[in-house]
């Protein structure tokens, strides 16, 4: 067994896999993964479980995959993490339970992330389904809005506690994210849709096709029955530069590139009826994950595409995992660039993006670097399509139409640590109360709040 | 759950549905519209609900046949089910006692404008409608419409009913003729944006509904954005209705027809039933 390194992940090389949309990092085998979970050292105090935001018993489930023991292995993992086979694959692991692991101090530290999606898969391909022991319905009803992590999540929890659940869901499918805008390259559809149905096997019902606000508002989910709310509603809201021309045609959000590709196959149109159209010459701006989705799905559409961001490399907030991945499939960058204006033909079809260069000054609240524009110095770049991923807010029709919920200026919902908000039997987590995080403290928040509607309920 | 009651053909192109929604007619207000999904690799489309009864739960919806998904959604059949209906979107239409109100539409837009002429009437207002029409064939509610306000003015491009000529000019007659409060139109982008101007011209307040582009239909995409005084708007959450003087319509007319090659090829293939 080597102790420094990590038993290496394969990956689709990266001239095929630019001309598809099938998954990058192939999953181990089993004798591979029975070869990393030794090299864990089954500390004591283990710090990793401590950087994992749902406090998985790491070195647990890892030891039941060194004995082989898989079945044990997933139910373990299961006892905090119900969408492993999605967490295995998306989590920031290098700054979260890899990042805390002891061996990395000195080695690679272990591929957690790596053997938990083994496990998840294994036992999905096995149909070794893990399902807790479900108490006896306890007749109390609660809401769920929203079918993203947050939302199954606070409803696998409630249903195991006797509670009788159901997720609203606006869209036609359910998953949140994870369903319409992680790329299925990075999350194949086949694996959401499995842990979508193992929430419902636990008695979770999920109905879509349902806005709430507009068809019912929360007061009428309690006249319904409804004893405690959730809101799992996320953060969809694209922002836009507010330059001029953003409206021109062929400029995109991040949101509405990603939810013609993944939820409705706009890439396979026209056996799908959803179209994309999409330039020769592509800019993505922004540099965060969903830049990188963006611009890798671009890729995948066979364009030439660049990234646009106005700080360096060193401040991207995307896991260095996709821009790696990124530049192997032929990405371009341009650091210390911000759009200004955006010029059309006179069919309004974007043609010119105006930029200014940017130069980094004193860091901000968020201790980056702070970039102010060069004065003078801009130019002009040739562009035929625009993604614009420069963040997303809050949905806000919850907020809109509550009277009394609190929100913050950025239009998050207010939560105590118990993600209790303003109205009394309403209770909120995910991106909605944080603004864009990851589906792994969008969970962590949903366990919260089903502990603390237990609570409530429980003393109602 | 949404499976068509009625159907029937209301002119060459233009179907008029019943469907049975309760949940959706118990809430819906004029104005307000569903997206639709007809199949598993369909596209999501808008619809405004031309009349609703809560009672019998039901919603009405005039389709328009302008491409592949609406003709699809056309060929459904009574006791057949539309997949995916998502509703009430939208803020629903500003019905207050104005005093004398026109509306104006062009064949299938009276569908839309249906329901909001019927709750303009109940609140107290004199409502008079223009609709415009290729030929009297394509007139769309005619009778419904004619049934319920104190004026019908019908305008025919080939002058085979009502006077000849456009909408936008029987408008502009009746306007010299009459004091006008309240302007309501909902047509073609380029109408409509006729009518903002005339309506600006006499200081009357106008509303057009914007046909734009729409995906989720909830706030998250952006498809539809719209310039509205200079700032970019949702048309499915801040909308569909805006002061017509107000929108950027060269905007609108151009977003509207970005996906136009995409919308061909499809037909294409549609009708030659690939
Ligand atoms: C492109 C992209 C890539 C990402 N990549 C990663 C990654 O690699 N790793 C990672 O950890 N995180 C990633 N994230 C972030 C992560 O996906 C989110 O933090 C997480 O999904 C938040 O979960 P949520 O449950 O709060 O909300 P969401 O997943 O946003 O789900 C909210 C759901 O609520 C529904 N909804 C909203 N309003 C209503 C309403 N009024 N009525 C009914 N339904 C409603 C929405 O339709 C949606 O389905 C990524 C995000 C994006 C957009
Ligand atoms: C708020 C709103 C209410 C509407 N109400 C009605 C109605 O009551 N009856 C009716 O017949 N039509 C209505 N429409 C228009 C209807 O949505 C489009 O005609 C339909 O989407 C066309 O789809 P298609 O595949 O048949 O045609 P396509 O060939 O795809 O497109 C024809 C034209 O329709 C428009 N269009 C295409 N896709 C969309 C889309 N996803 N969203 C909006 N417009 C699109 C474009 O301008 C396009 O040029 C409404 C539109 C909006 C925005
Ligand atoms: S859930 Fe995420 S952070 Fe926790 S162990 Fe799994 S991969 Fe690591
Ligand atoms: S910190 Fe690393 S080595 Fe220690 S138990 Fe956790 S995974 Fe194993
Ligand atoms: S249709 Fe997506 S934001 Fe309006």
């Amino acid at each position: 067994m080597n102790r420094e390194r990590r038993i290496p992940r394969k990956e689709l090389p990266p001239e095929e896999r630019v001309k598809n949309f099938d998954e990058v990092a192939i999953g181990y085998m089993k004798e591979e993964a029975i070869e990393e979970a030794k090299r864990c050292l089954q500390c004591r105090e283990p710090r990793c479980m401590k950087g994992c935001p749902v406090g998985i018993n790491i070195p647990k489930f890892i030891r039941a995959v060194k004995e082989e023991d898989f079945v044990r292995a997933i139910k373990i993992i299961k006892e905090n993490n119900f969408l492993p086979s999605v967490t295995g694959r998306v989590c920031p692991q290098e700054n979260q339970c890899e990042g805390s692991c002891l061996l990395g101090k000195k080695f690679e530290p272990v591929a957690i992330g790596a053997l938990e999606r083994f496990v998840a898969d294994w036992a999905r391909d096995n149909n070794i389904i893990e399902k807790p022991e479900v108490k006896v319905s306890n007749g109390k009803k609660v809401a769920i809005v929203g079918s993203g992590p947050s939302g199954l999540t606070c409803g696998a929890y409630l249903a195991n506690l006797g509670y009788s659940v159901k997720i609203f869901e606006t869209l036609h499918k359910a998953g949140g994210v994870l369903a319409y805008g992680i790329p299925s390259f990075r999350l194949p559809d086949s694996v959401v849709e499995a842990e979508v149905e193992y929430v419902k096997s636990l008695g979770v019902e999920i109905e879509i096709d349902v806005l709430i606000g507009r068809i019912f508002d929360l007061k009428e989910l309690f006249q319904n029955g409804y004893g405690a709310i959730f809101l799992g509603t996320g953060a969809g809201l694209p922002r836009f530069p507010d330059v001029p021309g953003e409206n021109l045609n062929g400029i995109y959000s991040a949101n509405e590139f990603l939810f013609r590709v993944n939820l409705m196959k706009a890439h396979l149109f026209p056996e799908y009826d959803t179209p994309i159209k999409i330039g020769r010459k592509v800019v993505v701006i922004g540099a965060g994950n969903v830049t990188m989705d963006s611009a890798r799905v671009a890729r995948r559409l066979g364009r030439d595409v660049t990234v646009v961001y106005r700080r360096t490399e060193v401040e991207m907030p995307a896991r260095k995992e996709e821009v790696e991945h990124g530049k192997q499939e032929g990405l371009e960058f341009r650091f210390l660039v911000s759009p200004v204006a955006f010029y059309g033909d006179e069919q309004g079809n974007v043609k010119i993006m105006r930029c200014i260069k940017m130069k980094l000054g004193e860091p901000d609240a968020s201790g980056r670097r702070r970039p102010e524009p060069v004065e003078g110095s801009e130019f002009d770049m040739n562009v035929d399509t625009v993604i614009i991923a420069i963040g997303q807010s809050p949905n806000r029709l919850i907020p809109m139409s509550t009277r009394d919920l609190q929100i913050t200026r950025r239009g998050t919902i207010v939560v105590d640590e118990h993600e209790k908000t303003s109205i009394e039997g309403v209770f909120a987590g995910g991106d909605a109360t944080t603004g864009q995080a990851t589906v792994i403290a969008a969970m962590g928040s949903g366990k919260r709040a089903a502990e603390s509607i237990h609570r409530y309920l429980s003393s109602k | 759950m949404h499976e068509i009651f009625k159907k029937r053909s209301l002119a060459p192109g233009y179907t008029f549905f019943v469907i049975k929604s309760p949940r959706i007619a118990k809430k819906i207000e004029p104005g307000q519209f569903v997206i639709v999904r007809v199949h598993e690799k369909g596209e999501r489309i808008p619809m405004t609900i031309s009349d609703f009864d809560r009672e019998k739960g039901t919603l009405n919806m005039v389709v328009s046949q302008v491409g592949k998904t609406s003709r699809l959604l056309a060929s459904l059949e009574p006791g057949e089910r539309i997949l995916n209906m998502l509703g009430p979107l939208g803020i629903p239409s500003d019905i207050e006692s104005f005093g004398n109100v026109v509306t104006i539409c062009r064949q299938g837009t009276a569908g839309a404008l249906y329901s909001i002429i019927k709750a303009l009437k109940k609140a107290g207002n004199r409502v008079t409608c223009i609709m415009g029409a290729k030929s009297r064939d394509y007139l769309v509610l005619e009778n419904e419409i004619g049934a319920v306000v104190d004026e019908l003015i019908i305008a025919t491009d080939d002058g085979s009913r009502g006077v000849k000529g456009y909408a936008v000019s029987a408008l502009r007659e009746y306007l010299k003729k009459n004091q006008v409060d309240y302007i309501l139109t909902i047509g073609s982008s380029k109408m409509m944006k006729t009518v903002g101007k005339i309506g600006k011209k006499y200081g009357i307040k106008t509303k057009a509904s914007l046909g734009a582009i729409m995906l989720d239909g909830t706030g998250m995409c952006g498809a539809c954005r719209v310039t509205v005084k200079g700032n970019t708007r949702f048309a499915c959450m801040d909308g569909p209705e805006f002061d017509a003087d107000e929108v950027n319509f060269n905007e609108l007319i151009r977003r509207q027809s970005f996906f136009k090659e995409e919308e061909r090829l499809a037909m294409e293939l549609f009708e030659e039933g690939i």
